[in-house]
């Protein structure tokens, strides 16, 4: 299949559009594959795509329960950033803006990455330390990080209301090199990649069972058929717990629920990332032009894929907080997806008791961010059975060993991460 | 919105309660290893199906177990935090 260009597409139209085809192919499964990827979201194809890039594995097949991009890939806010304060996760995030930064050319697939800049506010004199503090560890690990005062803000997003009355804006910590990307691209420019490269890439096929012989994975029982591989990866988001409990092993994961919204269609009015340091909203501005927010989790153990009207309200009352004129508008829509929620806030990339079986886990609501990051390590500790230094720290063993990685210092309970 | 019948106050929406995990941990005794620990604090079942959850109901400052579905949100049972409760088979 012909890649896609500028070129093609002037001249698909002086020949009526004939020539596209889809963009993957639908194989069937083969008996037996050198990797299975499971979970066919950013994170999966993510995987595969650097599996057959990098390591020049291509006898890999990644299994989706469903189509391609309808979980969490499809259900984010779709924001880009590496501004963490802990160097396990600033070194990682900033490894994978870099993936992003020339994404559309290694996969050949526009998917429209902006790095419009993203900014955090701050409403308080403890806020601006923890900002600085977190600006510095940034700079110290050579990220980009700009401490913002009240006219700076407004030169960002002239919309915010400095002068709120109950949470006046000191400022703000920004990040020009952050942004969004389009989340469905992603998916769709990964699995094109992954499958010009050879990979499979097989839908509406759901993993039912983890076969393993003498403490080692030797495949996995699908509803299409059985499926050999000496090497499984697990990238099922919100389903890690269920997946490896199928392997017999318990991971400190919880699933809850995180909402995201889209408002009525508008002409630009928000060219940047705004979060809101007096409650947990954020708001970005997509290219179709509707609004895309969220704030935090509803708040309880949860695979609905639904969210409730209370964290609604909250989400809407403190966007409108920030920015009085969001007040105007309505909402168009509301969805939510199913988040694997850690005791630290921090992912898994890593091993696991089982020989052969690795996973990328734990991604709470920063897992689109990481996307080509944790492909990238996660193919990196399939093809070496052992982790990237990148990924080092990110290991399912880290609380026996008290290495918490614990970037909000929350304490380990799920849902307040 | 959940509705949560509080065995002290009747049925109640969700936004009167707050949330504390899983109750099907019980802390070690003092004499307890860092295993038996380590599997309290941070080791989950994490269910997709019945759940035995901790809720404090603000109305009258009780703790309270509930039995919740994580797929559906029914709840079937709410009882005072001392009281068993278990999970049905399906």
């Amino acid at each position: 299949m012909p890649g896609y260009s500028g070129f093609r597409i002037f001249a698909e139209g002086l020949t009526g559009n004939r020539g596209w085809g889809p963009a993957w192919r639908k194989p069937q499964p083969k008996p037996a594959y050198d990797v299975i990827v499971v979970g066919g979201g950013g994170h999966g194809l993510a995987t595969a795509f650097y599996l057959a890039a990098e390591h020049g594995i291509r006898n890999v097949a990644v299994l989706e329960r469903g189509p391609i991009g309808l979980g969490n890939t499809g259900r984010n806010t779709t924001i880009v950033r590496s501004n963490y304060l802990l160097p396990e996760n600033n070194n990682f995030y900033e490894h994978s803006l870099k993936l992003w930064e020339r994404l559309e050319q290694s996969l050949g697939y526009n998917v429209m990455m902006s790095q419009r800049g993203v900014v955090n506010l701050f409403h308080s004199d403890a806020q601006r330390n923890a900002a600085m503090r977190r600006g510095n560890s940034m700079r110290l690990n050579g990220i980009d990080a700009e401490l913002l005062d009240r006219e700076g803000v407004r030169a960002m997003c002239p919309l915010v209301d400095l002068d709120n009355g109950r949470f006046p804006v000191l400022g703000g910590l920004a990040q020009r090199r952050g942004g969004t990307a389009r989340h469905d691209a992603v998916a769709w420019g990964f699995a094109h990649a992954a499958d010009a490269r050879g990979v499979d890439i097989i839908e509406h096929c759901e993993v039912t069972g983890i076969i393993s012989e003498g403490g080692a994975v030797q495949g996995v029982r699908t509803s299409r058929g059985e499926i050999r591989a000496p090497k499984v990866g697990l990238a099922v988001a919100g389903h890690t717990s269920v997946l490896a409990a199928m392997a017999g092993i318990a991971v400190p994961i919880e699933s809850h629920l995180l909402q995201a919204f889209v408002s009525e269609g508008l002409k630009p009015l928000i060219d940047c990332v705004v979060t809101f340091g007096g409650g947990h909203f954020y708001i970005s501005q997509s290219d179709k032009g509707g609004l895309v927010f969220g704030g935090g989790l509803d708040g309880y153990n949860s695979y609905g894929q639904r969210g409730a009207l209370p964290t609604a309200q909250h989400v809407y009352a403190a966007g409108i907080s920030m920015i009085p004129a969001l007040g105007r508008l309505r909402g168009l829509r509301q969805w939510a997806g199913v988040m694997d929620m850690t005791p630290d806030g921090s992912p898994f990339i890593c091993t696991t008791p089982l020989r052969g079986l690795t996973m990328t886990a734990g991604w709470c609501y920063g897992g689109f961010k990481a996307t080509p990051g944790s492909g990238w390590c996660h193919a990196y500790t399939i093809a070496k059975q052992e982790p990237h230094r990148l990924n080092a720290a990110f290991t399912l063993d880290r609380f026996r060993q008290g290495r918490m990685l614990d970037e909000r210092g929350n304490g380990p309970f799920a849902w307040a991460q | 919105m959940l509705r949560i019948p509080c065995p002290f106050c009747g049925p109640r929406d969700e936004t009167e309660f707050a949330y504390r995990g899983d109750a099907t941990v019980a802390r070690p005794s003092a004499e307890g290893d860092m295993e038996a620990f380590l599997h309290y604090v941070y080791a989950r079942g994490n269910p997709k199906g019945w759940h035995v959850e901790w809720w404090q109901h603000a109305g009258c400052r009780q703790w309270l177990k509930v039995l919740r579905h994580t797929v559906t949100h029914e709840i079937r049972a709410a009882v005072p935090a001392t009281m068993p409760l278990t999970v049905p088979e399906a």
